[in-house]
C-alpha cells in the first residue's frame, strides 16, 4: 500500500471529502450575501454537470442540448409555483419526473445515433427550446418569462434567504450525488461504462444497450431538470432566452474542462461555468468572450484531462516520488 | 464426474429441460444456415450438432466462413436462411443481448474487454445476465441491490481465481499483457455462468507454454465447470487435441464433421489445407 505522509489513498480520500465538505457548509458564513448567491449557482450548475457528466462521461453520448432539459425543468418549477402556488421544494421531483421521462422519450429514437450524429440531433433540441417556450406563452409567460418570490428560511432559522437557498442547494446536491455514485458503482453504473468501452461486447455480456443508453439519458436529464428547478427558484426568473444554445455548450465546456467521468470533476466544471465569465469581464469589459476563450485555451492545453484528472495525476506522481 | 457436474448446473437453472438434455438431444443445432453479404455467400447451408457436455472444434482454411458462423451464433450477424436452436429453442429471433439468456457465452478473437475497468469490474460485467439490479433501487443502494453486488463479487472472485488472475484483479485491464487479457476475457464470459461457451481463436498470439496451459484449461472448463465449448481455432494441435469432434468448413460449406482422427484424415480436409496436389 502506498502512503504519502502515512495515509493511504483512501484515508486521503477521505480528508478530502471531509475538509471540502466542511468548506462548504461554513462559506456562507464568512461570504456575502451575494457570494453565497454566486455558489448556490455553482452547486447548482454541478448537479446539472454530473448529469450531464452520466451521459457524456460515463456512457460516451455527446449532448449539446441539455440546456433545454435544464430549461424544462426551470419552467416546471415556475409554473407550478406561479400557476398553482405550490411550494418550491415540491417543484423540484416533479421537474426530475417530467425531465426523466422526456429525456427517455427523447433518447429512445435519438440514440440510434451515434457519436457527432447524436450530438447533432440535441443541438436541434437545443436550438428549438427558447422558440417552443415563447410559443406557449399563456403557460410560460412568453418573451416577458415567469418572475418568481425568494422563499423565507424555513422553522425561523437565523440565515438570510440566500443562505438558506444555498444550504437547500447543498442538500439536493448531496443527496443527488450520493444517487449518483451509488448507481455508478453498481451493476447499472457497469452497464453503462461498458457500452462506453465496447458496446458489442456489452451486449454479448447481455446488456440491452438501447434500453441503457436511453434510461442513462433520461437519468441525465433528471440531473440537469433538477438543477434547472433549483435555478429558478434561486434566480427567481425565467425567461427563453436564459436557456438559449449558449447555455447547453457552457454545460458541455464545464462537463469537459472540470473533467468526464468524475464526480468531483462536476464541481471544478461548475466553478468554471459561474466564475471564469466574471473574471473574463473583470480583466476586460470590451471583449470578455475573447478573455474566456483564452481561459479555455490554457485549461485544455494545461489539463487534456479536465481539472480532476489534471489533480489525480498530480497526486500519481507525488505517489511514485515518495515510493522511489 | 462431469456428467454429475452437468447435471448439477443444470437443475440450477431455470431455463434448461433436463428430459431433455438426458436423452442426449443436442444443446447447439445448427441446421442450413446461409449467410450472404451482398454477392458473396459467406456460408451456404452449414449444418452440425454440438451435444451437450463435449468440446467441439470449428476449423478451416482463412476466410472459411468460422468467423462469421460464430457471430451468427451470438446474433452479430443475421443468418439470410436456416435455424440454429439451444435445446431445441430457435435463438434466430433474438437480441444479442438475449444469448446469455439461452446459455451463450464467448470470447472475441481482438480482445473486446472494457478498457478503463479493472479486471474485478470486467468480470463482474460478465455476471450481469444473472443479476437484476434496476436504476432506482441501485441509486438508492436498497439492502437487496448489496446482498445481490457482493454475491456478484463472489462469484466474479472465483473466476478470477479460477484463471489465476488473483494478483491483478484490481489493475485496470488496458495496462495488462495480452495473454493476461485473454484470460481475463475467458474469466468474463465464465463468470456468465454459460452452458455453451464460444471460444474464437483462443491460443491465439500465443507461444507453446501458453498453449499447453490453455489446454488443460478447456478440459478444465468442461470437466469441472460442466461447460459445452465450442472452439474456433487455426492452431491444428490444439484443436486436435482438445476437440471430442471436429467441424471443418471451407468456402462457407461444411467439409467434415467427426472425430479429430476422422477429420485428420479425410480428403476434402487435406485438400482444403495442402492444395489440391497434395
Amino acid at each position: 500500500m502506498i502512503r504519502i505522509a502515512g495515509l493511504t489513498r483512501r484515508q486521503w480520500a477521505a480528508l478530502a471529502l471531509v475538509l471540502g465538505l466542511a468548506v462548504a457548509f461554513l462559506l456562507p458564513m464568512v461570504v456575502t450575501d451575494y457570494r453565497s448567491f454566486q455558489f448556490t449557482l455553482v452547486i447548482i450548475y454541478a448537479i446539472a454537470l454530473m448529469g450531464l457528466n452520466l451521459l457524456t462521461g460515463y456512457n460516451g453520448q455527446i449532448s449539446i442540448g441539455h440546456g433545454a432539459f435544464y430549461a424544462i425543468g426551470a419552467y416546471t418549477a415556475a409554473i407550478m409555483m406561479d400557476r398553482w402556488e405550490i411550494a418550491y421544494y415540491w417543484t423540484l421531483p416533479a421537474a426530475g419526473v417530467v425531465c426523466l421521462v422526456s429525456g427517455f422519450l427523447f433518447g429512445l429514437p435519438a440514440l440510434r445515433l451515434e457519436g457527432l450524429y447524436l450530438a447533432l440531433a440535441t443541438f436541434a433540441l437545443a436550438v428549438a427550446t427558447p422558440q417552443i417556450l415563447k410559443y406557449f406563452d399563456s403557460w410560460t409567460g412568453g418573451v416577458q418569462g415567469i418572475v418568481l418570490f425568494k422563499p423565507d428560511p424555513p422553522f425561523g432559522l437565523p440565515l438570510s434567504q440566500d443562505q438558506w437557498l444555498y444550504y437547500f442547494s447543498l442538500a439536493i446536491a448531496l443527496v443527488m450525488f450520493w444517487a449518483a455514485w451509488n448507481l455508478i458503482h453498481s451493476r447499472i453504473g457497469r452497464a453503462i461504462v461498458a457500452i462506453r468501452d465496447h458496446p458489442i461486447a456489452a451486449q454479448t455480456m447481455g446488456i440491452n444497450a438501447p434500453l441503457y443508453k436511453s434510461m442513462t439519458f433520461g437519468v441525465s436529464a433528471l440531473y440537469t431538470g433538477v438543477a434547472g428547478a433549483l435555478g429558478a427558484i434561486v434566480v427567481q426568473f425565467v425567461a427563453p432566452d436564459s436557456f438559449s444554445v449558449f447555455l447547453s455548450i457552457s454545460f458541455l465546456v464545464g462537463a469537459v474542462v472540470g473533467g468526464l467521468a468524475s464526480f468531483t470533476g462536476a464541481i471544478y466544471g461548475g466553478l468554471f461555468v459561474v466564475f471564469i465569465p466574471n473574471i473574463s469581464e473583470e480583466i476586460s469589459q470590451a471583449a470578455p468572450w475573447a478573455i474566456y476563450g483564452a481561459f479555455l485555451l490554457v485549461f485544455m492545453y494545461v489539463m487534456p484531462s479536465g481539472i480532476a484528472g489534471f489533480l489525480r495525476r498530480i497526486g500519481a506522481w507525488i505517489a511514485r516520488r515518495n515510493a522511489s | 464426474m462431469p456428467a454429475a457436474t452437468v447435471s448439477e448446473r443444470e437443475e440450477s437453472q431455470a431455463m434448461a429441460t433436463p428430459e431433455r438434455t438426458r436423452t442426449a438431444a443436442p444443446l447447439l443445432k445448427v441446421e442450413g444456415i446461409t449467410v450472404r453479404f451482398g454477392g458473396i455467400v459467406a456460408l451456404d447451408g452449414v449444418s452440425f450438432d454440438v451435444e451437450s457436455g463435449l468440446v467441439a472444434g470449428l476449423i478451416g482454411p482463412n476466410g472459411a466462413g468460422k468467423t462469421t458462423l460464430f457471430n451468427c451464433l451470438s446474433r452479430l450477424y443475421k443468418a439470410n436462411e436456416g435455424d440454429i436452436l439451444i435445446d431445441g429453442r430457435s435463438i434466430v429471433g433474438s437480441t444479442p443481448h438475449a444469448m446469455p439468456g439461452f446459455g451463450i457465452g464467448r470470447t472475441f478473437q481482438n480482445l473486446a474487454l472494457f478498457q478503463t475497468m479493472t479486471v474485478l469490474e470486467n468480470v463482474m460485467v460478465g455476471c450481469h445476465s444473472r443479476t437484476r439490479a434496476d436504476f432506482l433501487g441501485s441509486a438508492l443502494r436498497l439492502p437487496w441491490i448489496r446482498s445481490e453486488e457482493s454475491r456478484a463479487r463472489e462469484d466474479a472472485i472465483e473466476m478470477i481465481s479460477f484463471l489465476g488472475l488473483d494478483d491483478v484483479a484490481h489493475v485496470t485491464v488496458a495496462s495488462l499483457p495480452f495473454g493476461t487479457r485473454k484470460k481475463v476475457e475467458l474469466a468474463r464470459a465464465l463468470a456468465g455462468k454459460p452452458r455453451l461457451l464460444l471460444l474464437d481463436e483462443p491460443a491465439g498470439g500465443m507461444n507453446h507454454d501458453a498453449v499447453e496451459e490453455l489446454i488443460a484449461l478447456i478440459h478444465d472448463i468442461r470437466e469441472r465447470l460442466g461447460i459445452t465449448v465450442l472452439v474456433l481455432e487455426h492452431h491444428m494441435n490444439l484443436v486436435m487435441r482438445v476437440s471430442d469432434k471436429v467441424i471443418a468448413l471451407d468456402f462457407g460449406r461444411k467439409i467434415a464433421d467427426g472425430t479429430p482422427d476422422e477429420v485428420r484424415s479425410d480428403p476434402e480436409v487435406i485438400r482444403a489445407y495442402l492444395g489440391k496436389d497434395a
